[in-house]
């Protein structure tokens, strides 16, 4: 528990890397909202091949770390499988209402000074510190 | 040569996610927590994630991308509801189980029918998204 805050800045450091990669190799801006959303809705059709390879990177190392034993994921999700479709809708909706989430509004907007970024992250991190307190309250009174 | 490092990149931002332990909902859901059990490791990843950013963009304002082309531009300093809106749904979900995109398109390989489920239903809300940001538009036209 004391070093965890090592293994956030070590891993920070290696999702910047891969922000930066991105940006300086493809000229591309590294937002996971904004790349696998363009897919879906067709705004992103004309490099739809970079997308989809960005995603297989991010979907099949995990994958591959798994099967050899050197990973083991507790990702202690709820189990309660309507919370879980709602939020899902809501981060779907609210990311490409708004145009980002945390990699393309806060990695890449903040390390750019980019106003937008800057306080759609500050707006995001708000809502969810209310959405934690306030479902500790219904949960508390249930 | 790009899709390699596209793929370079995704699998980096990937492991980057899981020593990082932002792949645990709980830990997210921690960082969310300010009035309870306060886990701040989440602002930690996100430092280090800007500090290699910071000298990307730094590096971007002198050079052309090696694969060519433009660096996307950056947006006007606008606050429109889209972004405000969009920003407080968002957050709504992700402080609700603990999920953003990025862990979630990950989950894939490893988040059991829990994920597959979050990411069904957040694709769903990508579809639904455009449809929602032309009403919002119309709005704030006749506004």
């Amino acid at each position: 528990m004391q070093i965890d805050w090592i293994w956030g800045l070590l891993g920070g450091v290696m999702i910047g890397c891969a922000g930066a990669l991105f940006l300086l190799g493809n000229g591309r801006i590294m937002g996971a909202s904004g790349i696998l959303g363009g897919l879906i809705d067709g705004s992103g059709r004309s490099n739809w091949a970079e997308r989809t390879a960005f995603l297989v990177g991010l979907i099949a190392l995990p994958a591959v770390l798994q099967s050899s034993g050197t990973l083991s994921t507790q990702t202690n999700l709820t189990p309660n499988l309507g919370l879980i479709i709602i939020a899902g809708l809501l981060v779907g909706l609210g990311t490409r209402i708004g145009n980002g989430c945390t990699s393309g509004h806060g990695v890449c907007g903040i390390s750019r000074l980019s106003p937008r970024g800057i306080v759609a992250t500050l707006i995001y991190i708000g809502a969810g510190a209310v959405m934690v307190v306030a479902l500790r309250g219904i949960w508390g009174a249930l | 040569m790009r899709l390699l490092i596209a793929l370079g990149a995704g699998a980096l931002f990937g492991s980057g996610l899981h020593l990082s332990g932002m792949t645990d909902t709980a830990k997210v859901k921690g960082f969310l927590d300010f009035f309870g059990a306060w886990d701040p490791t989440l602002m930690f990843v996100m430092g280090g994630a800007i500090i290699p950013m910071f000298i990307a963009w730094r590096v971007a304002e002198r050079r052309k991308p090696l694969m060519g082309g433009d660096f996307p531009a950056a947006s006007d300093p606008v606050f429109d509801r889209s972004l405000i809106l969009g920003a407080v749904l968002f957050g709504a979900g992700w402080g609700l189980v603990g999920l953003c995109p990025g862990p979630a398109i990950a989950s894939l390989s490893y988040g059991g029918s829990g994920g597959f489920a979050f990411l069904g239903a957040m694709v769903l809300g990508m579809l639904l998204a455009p449809r929602a940001r032309q009403w919002l538009d119309r709005r704030s036209v006749v506004a």
